[in-house]
Formats: C-alpha cells, structure tokens, sequence
C-alpha cells in the first residue's frame, strides 16, 4: 500500500463522501422537485433499469401462465357467455347514448356552449412490480413515443385510476388517486356539491376533508370528475362515499370514500387525451 | 479470475438481487411485511468488507431505489448513504456484538433509514400516517439473523474481502 507520512493512501474518507453525496442528494431532490431537468436523467435511467423490472415481473408472469394452463374448457365456455351477456347489455346501452348524445350536442349548440370532444383512448398494460413501499404507483408499458405526457389521465372500465407523473420512452409511472399525494376535484352526482378527494395511501380508502356539517352529502354518493383542476375531464366516476362522521369536536365532516376503478384487478389501464372543453380549460395542448 | 473481480462480481450480483426482491410484485396487504433487503444486503457489506462497499455503493444502490420506485431522485440516496456511513463507522463493534445484538442495530439503522425517507416525503407532500410504516424495519430485524448466516457463507465460499 502506498502510504503519504505513515498514512495510507486512501480515496477521501466516508465523512467527507457523506457531506459530498449529501448534497449532491439534496440538490437533486429539489430539482427533481421544482423542475423538469432531471426528467431526461430520470427517463434514461428508467429505460437502463427496465431490465431489472422483467427480472422482477418473472414469477408473476409464471404464475398467470400455470393459472391459464389449468382453465378447462368449460371455464372458458363459461366467460365467453357471460361476456357475450354484457356484451349485449352493453350495446343496448350505447343505442341510447347516441340519441343522447346527439340531443346533448344539439342542446349545446342553442346554448352557444362549446361543444365536447369525445376522448381519445389508449390501452396500457401494467408492468407487475411494486413501487415505493406505502406510495401508490403503477408503472405501465406506454411512454413518450405513445405520446404520453405528464399530467395525463388514467382511467379503467370503472372510473379514473390516476394521472401520469413520469415519462419514459416506452414506460411510464402513473401516480393513483391513493397516493397520499394525490388530490382531485370531484362533484357529487346527487347534490352537485363540489369537493376535493385526496389519497390517504391505503388502497381502497380515500379522504375528502374540509365539508362542513351542513355539506349536502350521503353515504353511497358517487363522486365523479368535475375537470376544475383541468388536469381530469369532467363526469369520470372517481369514488363512492361509504362513511361520513359528524365529531361535534372538529370544525370539518370526515368523509370516506372508496375509488370506483378496480385500482389493484385489472392488467390494464387506459390512458386519455381529453376532447376540448377540458384542454382549453387548462390551457395547454397535450 | 482474480479475487478482486471476483469479490466485486459477487458484490454486484448479492445486490441485483436485493434490487429486485425490493420491486418484487406482490398483494397490497403484504405491503408490511416486506423488509428492505436492499439497506439488509448493505449493512452487511459495509459491516464485512468496509474498505469495498461503505457510502458510495449505499448512494448509487438509493438512485437505483429511486429510479425503480419512481420516488424523488435522491431520497433513498440520501438515506442509504447515511446508514452506510453509520455501519462502516461502528464496524469493529457491530462484527463483535451477539446475534442478537446485532439485529438491535440493524433496527435501529433501518429505521434511521425510513425515517430520513418520511421526512423527505412528509417535506414534500404527504407522508403515509400509518403505523404499518414502521413494520418492514422490524421484519428486517427478524431476518437478520438469516441474512447473515447466507451473505456470510456467500463471503466465505467465494473468499469476498
């Protein structure tokens, strides 16, 4: 070992590397958290790690394939009926919403309203790992080259699931509405009483603080979009209300909701650009 | 193969490891019983083999963390950095404390770790308020013993030093 007056010549020591990577951790975490700078840093990266994640997803993987080499015919024949069931259901249901919707435009029209922009929606398949313990977020196989961009909503067959809060190329992280960091402004289909629902990280428990006792809300309420943050289209169903206490101690209701998409089911989540009204609302195009 | 690339090759793979059984997908619910083997699989390096793995590894193992989480780049680094400093720093008695002593110690670092990462998150925005938090710092004491015993073999059986 070369050694420097009976010292050995060493790299610098583990305090001074602390102090050092300290800051640099600190100066990293508020860019990352005022700025959009290290998105590019963050993007490679992910892309670099993606391996990682297959490794991670393999015993699911495995898993499902065993599940769908043991489904007999007759579970098949089954589904494929009951599917077929909701199928016509499903389509006597549209029969109606073109009228609808027809009316809604003409109606819209005489009001000299802007007229909606049906959506537009795009399949993403989740990647099977988890994320930050006690966060809520998912990762799916869309990302920059879909077009995907921060700040888009995520939805399933039943109600909204989050929004996007990072893009990679062909990845991107998708922020729940359980996140604890998550917030959306919502509306009670019944009484028109406007809200904001916020995540409490429990997966099927959502908050929506600061409603007075006099608050026109009721357990069983759905809870849908309004597109007041212009983040979310309105009329999306987000979460139905299952408990509402009254503690004559506190000045705000508490309030309990449970989200309306099936957040830990399904393989698949639809990402959406939505139509006009909620993007002139927001004043950014996608 | 020379004992320095071969000491580093196993290093690398003992943490991949670790990296994915920290992403591992699994039911919501058993979300706390799932200890960070990644902080694990570093305190029992940066105890070992100090001169090799101490804050440095501890840092670019947190921006991998964060990377994979999705969390605020530079969260876990920070958090990882300090315990590994901390457990190169008290080497010579954390190798010489009983097992169970040790697992003490271990709680107590990982600890220090989610602790650094709550204040981060609850700076930032919300941080979980659940008591369930805490739980993966305690399976990760209750595992110690075992991680140990098997990072120790893996040491002695391909001669890591």
């Amino acid at each position: 070992m070369i050694t420097v007056f009976g010292k050995p010549l060493r790299g610098p020591s583990p305090l001074t590397r602390l102090v050092l990577l300290g800051l640099l951790s600190a100066a990293l975490m508020m860019f990352d958290h005022r700025g959009q700078e290290l998105d590019r840093i963050r993007a490679g990266l992910m892309v670099i790690l993606y391996p990682v994640q297959v490794v991670a997803g393999v015993p699911v993987a495995l898993y499902h394939g065993l599940i769908d080499l043991f489904t007999t015919d007759k579970d098949l024949k089954e589904q494929n009926e009951r599917l077929e069931a909701e199928r016509t259901q499903l389509l006597v249901q549209l029969q109606q919403l073109d009228a609808l919707e027809a009316e809604n435009t003409r109606l819209r029209a005489m009001l000299g309203a802007a007229s909606r922009v049906a959506d537009r929606a795009l399949a993403a398949e989740l990647v099977e790992v988890s994320t930050e313990p006690f966060s809520r977020r998912i990762l799916v196989r869309r990302g920059a080259q879909d077009k995907v961009y921060i700040g888009q909503p995520v939805i399933d067959a039943h109600g909204i699931v989050g929004q996007v809060t990072q893009v990679a190329s062909h990845l991107s992280t998708v922020t729940l509405i359980t996140d604890p960091s998550h917030a959306i402004p919502v509306l009670d289909n019944r009484s028109g009483l406007r809200a904001v629902v916020f995540g409490s990280g429990d997966q099927d428990n959502l908050n929506i603080p600061y409603l007075s006792a006099v608050a026109d809300i009721k357990e069983g309420d759905l809870l849908v979009s309004s597109g007041m943050g212009g983040v979310f289209p309105a009329g999306y169903p987000v979460a139905v209300v299952t408990k509402i206490e009254n503690d004559p101690s506190e000045s705000f209701l508490q309030v309990r909701a449970r989200p309306a998409a099936q957040l830990n089911h399904g393989k698949q989540v639809l990402l959406i650009w939505p139509g006009q009204a909620a993007t002139t609302a927001k004043g950014k195009a996608p | 193969m020379s004992p320095q690339a071969r000491g580093r090759l196993i290093l690398l793979a003992s943490f991949a490891i670790a990296i994915v059984m920290n992403i591992l997908p699994g039911p919501a619910w058993a979300e706390p019983f799932v200890p960070d083997w990644v902080a694990l699989t570093l305190i029992y390096w940066c105890m070992a083999v100090p001169h090799r793995v101490s804050v440095g590894t501890g840092w670019t193992l947190g921006i991998i963390l964060d990377v994979l989480y999705g969390s605020l780049l530079g969260q876990h680094a920070l958090a990882k950095s300090v315990i590994a400093f901390i457990t190169v720093r008290l080497h010579p008695q954390l190798r010489m404390f009983p097992r169970w002593q040790q697992a003490v110690s271990v709680l107590v670092l990982l600890a220090i770790n989610q602790l650094l990462v709550v204040w981060i998150r609850g700076a930032i925005g919300h941080a979980p308020g659940t008591i369930a938090y805490w739980t993966p710092s305690i399976v990760g004491m209750v595992v110690w013993p075992w991680i140990f015993v098997v990072l120790r073999d893996v040491r002695r059986r391909w001669q890591v030093s």
